[in-house]
């Protein structure tokens, strides 16, 4: 599968080590070089020595997007640290380059559910952080 | 008629106090403690404080009820959420979102954002206005292919003062379309003499930022919009 990243922070950079190395072609886009960086660290051989794909730039550029292999992606998973970025690349990758498979991540709840509703596959991690909590706040059973 | 605004930089703040003076219900959100503060001392109870992109925030405001929703913030992605969910959650019948960046206007009418307003549009239109048809044709097939309107304000030390129009030997694809002098604007002709304190209105391909600049402002003093 060609899956391609736009954000690679903790998040974006771990899924796209993981994707790589289950055998996936993976492509990333980032307007930070740090973030190459973020891909090298810990690993034997570089990201492109791994087959891995960088390129820098902001999403919300067409050029960008292109570059970086949108138009063969199956896979588009919008990371950065933006909720608002990432709910319109998403939908951009979806309408305008017809992505079958969009992933997103949105820290806010609402947000997340709502657009959920709307055919998106939003990823809550402030949602589970609640759960979470909730669920170790819980009593233990007797 | 009651209207939501996002954004309380310039443009917001101005559009609220209009439609207030107009009669009109308003509620300004801004997201800047700051500048909601600063505000606030004017316009009271009708700016609140909070990020409009968060949908309690925008519940709070009153959106079930708003006949209108504009955004207006200096942040594309925001105006997009923003209007996307006045449209599509809250059945707002009429949005306005301002496009910052000319490029992401495709980006608004994808996600069905209409009417999207950026200034580069207004200033076209005013262009539309004042010269003759023939001359706007090519201006407006220009701007489908992304070129770039930028204003300099001209400052004392630029290479071009005191320079006639035609005299000026700009870089391939550019050209003065504009000059604001003393309050007012007119269309330059070769013979428009360039002074210090002008604010120059120019189309170029994008990219020609820089070396435009040198011409106007060398040490960087204009701005862009």
């Amino acid at each position: 599968m060609f899956v391609l990243i736009v954000g690679a922070g903790r998040v974006g950079s771990a899924v796209a080590k993981t994707a790589l190395a289950a055998g996936h072609q993976v492509s990333v886009l980032d307007e930070d070089t740090l973030s190459h960086e973020r891909l090298d660290a810990g690993q034997a051989a570089s990201w492109e020595e791994a087959g891995g794909q960088f390129t820098v730039g902001t999403a919300l550029e067409i050029d960008a997007l292109v570059q970086a292999g949108i138009e063969r992606a199956e896979v588009f998973i919008a990371s950065t640290d933006g909720d608002n970025t990432n709910l319109i690349i998403a939908q951009i990758a979806q309408r305008r380059f017809g992505v079958e498979k969009v992933i997103v991540r949105v820290m806010d709840p609402a947000r997340a559910s709502w657009y959920g509703e709307q055919g998106l596959h939003t990823i809550s991690p402030t949602k589970h952080a609640i759960e979470m909590f909730e669920h170790a706040l819980a009593p233990e059973p007797a | 008629m009651y209207a939501i605004i996002v954004g309380a930089g310039k443009v917001g703040r101005n559009l609220a106090r209009e439609l207030i003076d107009k009669g009109h219900e308003v509620t300004l959100i801004e997201s800047s403690r700051p500048r909601y503060l600063a505000i606030e001392e004017e316009l009271e109870h009708s700016v609140q404080y909070g990020d409009a992109t968060e949908l309690w925030v925008l519940e709070r405001s009153g959106i079930q009820r708003a006949d209108l929703v504009i955004a207006v913030t200096g942040d594309d992605e925001d105006n997009m959420l923003v209007c996307q969910v006045a449209k599509e959650k809250y059945l707002c019948d009429r949005i306005i979102a301002r496009v910052n960046n000319p490029r992401n206007h495709d980006h608004f009418r994808l996600l069905g954002i209409q009417p999207a307003v950026s200034a580069t549009d207004l200033i076209l239109r005013l262009i539309e206005h004042e010269v003759p048809r023939y001359g706007l044709v090519h201006l407006l097939a220009l701007e489908e292919e992304r070129l770039e309107i930028i204003e300099l304000e001209v400052s004392a030390d630029a290479p071009t003062v005191g320079e006639t129009v035609a005299d000026i030997n700009l870089p391939e694809g550019s050209l003065i379309i504009s000059v604001l002098r003393g309050g007012s604007g007119f269309v330059p002709k070769p013979d428009t003499v360039i002074e210090a304190g002008d604010e120059v209105l120019l189309v170029l391909d994008p990219g020609l930022e820089e070396a435009i600049t040198a011409y106007f402002a060398p040490n960087g003093v204009g701005s862009t919009g």
